[in-house]
């Protein structure tokens, strides 16, 4: 195991992220494309941690800290659908476009 | 034998992601992004990361039980009973990313990343705990209070009746 392969691998789940997120129409879909490219940035960062500076604590604290912007964006995500979906019966990005107020 | 284990995790890692896009069923997608959220903790722990690993595993799961709850609300096509594809700009979508991705590849076997200076704590789960209790208790402060914002806003946003209802 070295630094470049877990690099790689966070690239490789970054750039399938971005895929998803540019390309799905549905809101929730996107979503889970933003939570594939918070994975490949935990990756990255526990692998510098690891090869980099495993004597300092500072990797693991970023890494609680990524996790933990994860689970805000997995819940405002939520409520922001919630919100489209009750106001306007929007689940797709298209349509919430369309919005005009 | 770790080098084995972790080309085999980070293969399902990322074949599960790109599964995600492909599948037909919301289910199916939901439990393929848990499946390679599960891998990514096998990654962590395979870096003698126990805590970090363990925690990323179980909060994914909990998160994905959820997401699925959503899906079955919100997507017209939870089981997948027939194949559609709801994507937008599919070309120039792929087209980003794969240049991302080589970008990305290009500067981790390119760049001259540091050598290891240092060696890990016998107890790493202490340290960080140590850390967040002490040297770095700001990044806690900051971290407890967003959490905090967090709640109030989503239940403001979402609820039926709140103070931005029409």
């Amino acid at each position: 195991m070295t630094l470049d392969a877990f690099l790689l691998l966070g690239s490789a789940l970054f750039a399938v992220g971005l895929f998803g997120a540019l390309s799905q129409q549905s809101v929730v879909m996107l979503m889970m494309g933003l939570e594939l490219m918070l994975n490949g940035v935990i990756v990255a960062v526990a692998a510098f941690w690891y090869f980099v500076a495993p004597a300092q604590p500072d990797g693991q604290v970023l890494l609680l800290v990524v996790i933990t912007a994860m689970t805000v964006e997995m819940a405002m995500g939520f409520a922001v659908v919630t919100l489209l979906f009750r106001t306007k019966d929007a689940d797709v990005t298209d349509m919430a476009a369309e919005f005009k107020q | 034998m770790s080098l084995l284990l972790f080309a085999v995790v980070g293969l399902v890692a990322v074949a599960s992601g790109i599964a995600v896009f492909v599948v037909d069923s919301m289910a199916r997608a939901t439990f393929a992004l848990a499946l390679s959220f599960v891998a990514v903790g096998v990654e962590i722990l395979l870096l003698d990361l126990a805590y970090l690993g363990v925690i990323t595993i179980l909060m994914m799961v909990m998160e994905m039980a959820i997401m699925a709850v959503f899906m079955v609300m919100y997507m017209m096509n939870p089981a997948g009973l027939m194949p559609m594809s709801m994507m937008h700009n599919k070309r120039g979508a792929l087209i980003i990313s794969s240049a991302a991705f080589v970008v990305l590849a290009a500067g981790s076997l390119l760049v001259p990343w540091p050598s290891r200076s240092g060696s890990a704590p016998p107890d790493l789960t202490r340290a960080v705990g140590d850390a967040i209790m002490g040297s770095k208790m700001l990044v806690m402060i900051a971290v407890s209070a967003v959490l905090f914002a967090t709640m109030v806003s989503a239940i403001v946003l979402a609820t039926a009746r709140g103070r931005y209802d029409s």
